[in-house]
């Protein structure tokens, strides 16, 4: 049987879910044995490969890199599974959502609180502007299974992970499913 | 009391007559789920959790209200009421701000527990992301109606309760809120007794102990429950 | 006060009728239209030419084709005149002694009048409303001197259910039937409500009905007071009414007055009073359980039925609801006698409907038409069609809760069973006229937007799903749904429409759920504009733009 081609990929989150990743210690080990990683931030690894097996998001739609690059993403992976809240429901980072746009935090952030020099950071092309509107992961592109959790804890990681090497359908049910 | 025979689920069961559908269920082990309902406040029949099908009706009742009758059919779980209930959880996320994670009763909230039984693992609508507001006028108590589902069970609990009559409904549709006395602050209000009741009684987070932090609120529901069977049942086991 | 009495006010009423009589709208239509201005106009002229001995300008009520208000009538030559200004009112006058008039004239031998019947609006636009006399000389009360002397409660339900009568706020119980369930049902108490909160968009009727005619309300609650055992009646009037309350309140104290209400009516043991609640503006309290919350000063959302107000409505007693249009027809149902009414109409609907022509028709205003009456004789003949040329594309009924009929339907008698066949239904009357240039998606989205707006917000469905519907359709609309999201509305539809509380959220999802119906076409086009991936083009405008 083939390795499955596993990726991770980490947008408008806090890394927490990643760290739950972690988390699951040793059984990493047993991981490698079953699966290849192909792409995750914590490899050193630029471009989002092709055909990969099952990638896990972490994170909402925050930014236009978010955007495009969830589109690279999607279009190179059988399975696309939202990986923890903020990419489920947007989270903590949709925070911002009910004040109305993005500006209202950057003003905060950037122009009231900064001692020294307070401006808008503006670097096109090297710092991503901000979505109006911090989105869901399936707001964007389809979406196949969800891991909910803030973080997912490491037992309900690795009961995904087990269920996509064994090539069985992803779906969670009963506690496994709590948010938060 | 004359007592009445129906069928729930499949299971013939006996129950007197001016008993709900819903009581006559718990009686018979037959968990139907609720989300505004409350032992020892009225009804409500505003959530629509309970929702049951009876035979030789169309229309779909609320256990909560809908009083057993002779003969009555009962269905509690079906494909439909299933997905209507998922549903149901679903419009109430996405018609609030609920972030579990960074909640006080995150681990503790019925609403969250009730989209872990209707299986929600994602939400289907749009967020709707309200402007609403955060009142910590009062010295024990504060309320996030960012996290109020509207289920009136505080309103109830201060009225029935305690007889305060403090909360109440202001406005409409999607901007009904709950209010203290007449939309003042909390912390202001001349008729709140401090007492407790409505932080009990509510199902989220959203009316809160002050000083409680994430996940770390427990609402002692069962105190609710004691005052209750105290002062209907005369029953005071603690 | 006695049926003598009664005779005596008649035959004073008419000795005193002079030879020609200028009635003038005064109903809300004709009013904004500025009617006022050109009562006075006709006052003041019939003054300066010296005629007050042989002529009479009358204040009356809805003459029904409020589009060319205000109408002004000459009577006994019937001589009907419209969009009558203050400046050309004086003509009329002029006219009577042989002047040119250059007032504007309206063919009352055209259709849109001769089409019509006369029940509910017989008074209507003849008489004074806010003159009991003007009501008592039209045989008004006697209906009920006849059923407090001469009837038993039971022989007055009866007479109502041989009728055929059946509710005309929309669903079409039966009134007889609802009648004697709380006159059957026990009580220390009984009450009688008017349900008086007319809120559909495009709907009109009841406030024409009290402000043309009020005298006619009261006496049927009277009668009804007196078949089912109330000595209490409430009229639940919308505030956004506030010349029909005016009217209520005039009529009531002139009926206290010459003792038709109140204590011992007609020398009988018969009490009658009736106390007029005013709506805040809320839709809702249409409902007849949020309208009954609303009269006991709570705040108005519904509660789940069972238990109906028959059984257990004000104050836990047994309540009688009907709508304003209902008990306008009681009185003639007494004096006409209920053969005379089950001969109008159809099998199972009797009677006649007063429809409030809106919309992209000719002649729009009031239209009363025995039930069973083609659709298209109302919109074409009596409607004159759509204007300017146009075709009709489809007529709304039912307001909110309704839905629409596609031209293909016209022929379709309009009665209760016959509307719900096409997912529509009668409801309290509007009736909305479509044209080739509306968009079916904008007109569930435009009633979608009424139904959130109105909601109370006590059960989720209605008040969450009616956002979401909303959001959907103004998405469908703007073309940037895809198919997912026609499928999550019709979902979402039939969720909203079986799980809400009470018939607001019940209903909302008809108005889309019948132009999806019958014109999914225009739904699918907007989606194929749309296009594959469309919906992945989010709202991802970047903040950052707006530095500074």
């Amino acid at each position: 049987m083939a390795r499955l081609k596993l990726a991770t990929v980490w947008l408008g989150g806090c890394s927490g879910c990643h760290m739950s990743f972690l988390d699951l210690d040793e059984w990493l080990i047993d991981l490698a044995q079953l699966a290849d990683i192909v792409f995750t931030p914590i490899m050193d690894r630029k471009v989002y490969p092709e055909n990969v097996d099952a990638v896990l998001v972490e994170g909402a739609i925050a930014n236009e890199d978010h955007f495009e690059f969830i589109q690279d993403v999607r279009e190179r992976s059988k399975l696309l599974i939202s990986f923890g809240d903020c990419a489920v429901t947007g989270n903590v980072t949709a925070f911002r959502n009910p004040l109305g746009s993005a500006l209202p935090v950057l003003e905060r952030s950037y122009l009231e609180l900064p001692d020294l020099d307070p401006h808008l950071p503006v670097e096109p092309g090297i710092v991503p502007r901000l979505l109006e509107r911090v989105v869901p992961v399936h707001a964007v592109v389809k979406v196949d299974a969800y891991l909910p959790g803030c973080p997912p804890p490491p037992d309900r990681i690795r009961l995904a992970l087990e269920t996509l090497v064994a090539g069985k359908p992803l779906e969670l049910h009963g506690k496994d499913i709590k948010f938060g | 009391m004359s007592v009445t025979t129906l069928t729930i689920d499949g299971k013939l069961i006996s129950a007197s007559q001016d008993e709900t559908i819903l009581d006559a269920a718990r009686g018979a082990g037959i968990q139907i789920p609720t989300l505004c309902y409350v032992d020892g406040l009225s009804a409500h029949g505003g959530c629509r959790l309970c929702l049951v099908e009876i035979g030789g009706s169309s229309r779909l009742q609320p256990a909560c209200f809908m009083k057993v009758a002779e003969g009555m059919v009962v269905q509690t779980d079906t494909e439909k009421l299933r997905e209507y209930r998922k549903m149901i959880v679903e419009l109430l996320f996405a018609e609030g701000n609920h972030v579990c994670s960074i909640c006080v009763a995150n681990g503790n909230c019925e609403l969250q527990t009730q989209a872990m039984d209707v299986g929600m693992d994602h939400e289907r609508l749009d967020y709707t992301y309200p402007q609403r507001q955060v009142d910590l006028s009062h010295e024990r108590f504060g309320i996030d109606h960012n996290r109020c589902i509207l289920c009136t069970r505080c309103v109830r609990a201060c009225d029935e309760l305690e007889g305060a009559h403090t909360w109440d409904v202001a406005g409409r549709g999607s901007n009904s809120k709950v209010v203290t006395d007449l939309n003042q602050p909390w912390g202001d209000s001349p008729t709140c007794t401090s007492c407790g009741k409505c932080f009990m009684a509510c199902p989220t987070g959203a009316i809160f102990k002050q000083g409680a932090t994430v996940a770390e609120m427990d609402h002692h529901r069962a105190k609710l429950e004691f005052l209750v069977n105290a002062r209907e049942k005369k029953q005071w086991h603690v | 006060m006695e049926l003598s009495d009664l005779h005596d006010i008649a035959a004073r009423e008419r000795a005193n009728r002079p030879p020609v009589e200028i009635r003038c709208c005064s109903a809300a239509g004709c009013v904004s239209s500025n009617s006022p201005a050109v009562l006075e106009e006709l006052r003041g002229a019939v003054q300066s030419a010296g005629l007050q001995d042989r002529v009479k300008v009358a204040a009356v009520g809805c003459m029904r084709l409020c589009c060319q208000g205000p109408l002004v009538q000459t009577v006994p030559d019937g001589a009907l005149y419209q969009k009558v200004t203050p400046e050309s009112a004086p003509s009329i006058i002029a006219g009577l002694q042989g002047g040119q008039v250059t007032a504007e004239r309206c063919d009352a031998a055209a259709p849109f009048f001769t089409q019509q019947a006369s029940v509910v609006l017989e008074n209507s636009g003849k008489i004074e409303p806010e003159r009991i006399e003007a009501y008592i000389a039209v045989e008004g009360y006697h209906a009920l001197h006849h059923v407090l002397r001469e009837m038993t409660p039971a022989e007055v339900i009866q007479t109502i259910t041989r009728s055929g009568l059946r509710g005309r706020g929309g669903a079409g119980y039966p009134t007889g039937v609802k009648w004697a369930t709380v006159a059957k049902n026990p009580g220390e108490r009984k009450y009688v409500v008017c349900n008086a909160d007319e809120g559909d968009p495009g709907a009109f009727m009841n406030r024409s009905v009290l402000e043309s005619d009020p005298h006619r309300v009261l006496e049927g609650m009277a009668i009804a007071g007196y078949a089912v055992g109330a000595s209490q009646g409430y009229i639940y009037c919308r505030g956004e009414y506030p010349l029909a309350i005016e009217r209520l309140q005039k009529a009531i104290k002139q009926a206290n007055q010459r003792g038709l209400l109140g204590t011992d009516i007609f020398a009988s043991p018969f009490d009658f009073r009736i106390d007029i609640r005013i709506g805040a503006g809320a839709f809702v309290c249409g409902e007849e359980t949020a309208l009954m919350a609303s009269i006991m000063g709570g705040r108005g959302t519904p509660t789940p039925r069972p238990p109906y107000p028959a059984e257990k409505g004000l104050w836990e007693m047994p309540t009688l609801l009907n709508n304003v249009e209902t008990f306008a027809n009681v009185a003639a149902i007494i004096r006409r006698g209920p053969e005379w009414f089950a001969g109008i109409g159809t099998e199972r609907s009797k009677g006649t409907k007063v429809f409030c022509l809106t919309g992209k028709v000719v002649n729009t205003g009031l239209v009363e038409v025995p039930l069973g009456t083609p659709l298209r004789r109302i919109v074409e003949d009596i409607g004159g069609g759509a204007p300017d040329g146009g075709t009709i594309k489809a007529v709304q009924t039912g307001g909110p809760s309704g839905g629409c009929i596609p031209a293909e339907f016209l022929d379709t008698p309009v009665d209760y069973e016959s509307l719900a066949k096409l997912g529509s239904i009668m409801g309290s009357g509007g009736m909305i006229v479509m044209d080739q240039t509306t968009n079916m998606v904008d007109v569930a989205r435009y009633f979608m937007e009424f139904c959130m707006d109105e909601s109370c917000g006590k059960c989720v469905p209605c008040r969450a799903g009616t956002v979401q519907l909303h959001r959907l359709l103004s998405r469908i609309l703007a073309a940037e749904a895809g198919p997912e999201d026609m499928q999550r509305l019709e979902a979402l539809c039939q969720m909203v429409r079986d799980t809400s509380l009470c018939g607001l959220g019940q209903t909302a999802p008809n108005p889309t759920l019948s132009t999806i119906h019958y014109f999914r076409a225009e739904y699918e086009a907007l989606l194929q504009k749309a296009g594959p991936g469309q919906r992945r083009r989010l709202p991802l405008v970047a903040a950052t733009d707006n530095s500074r």
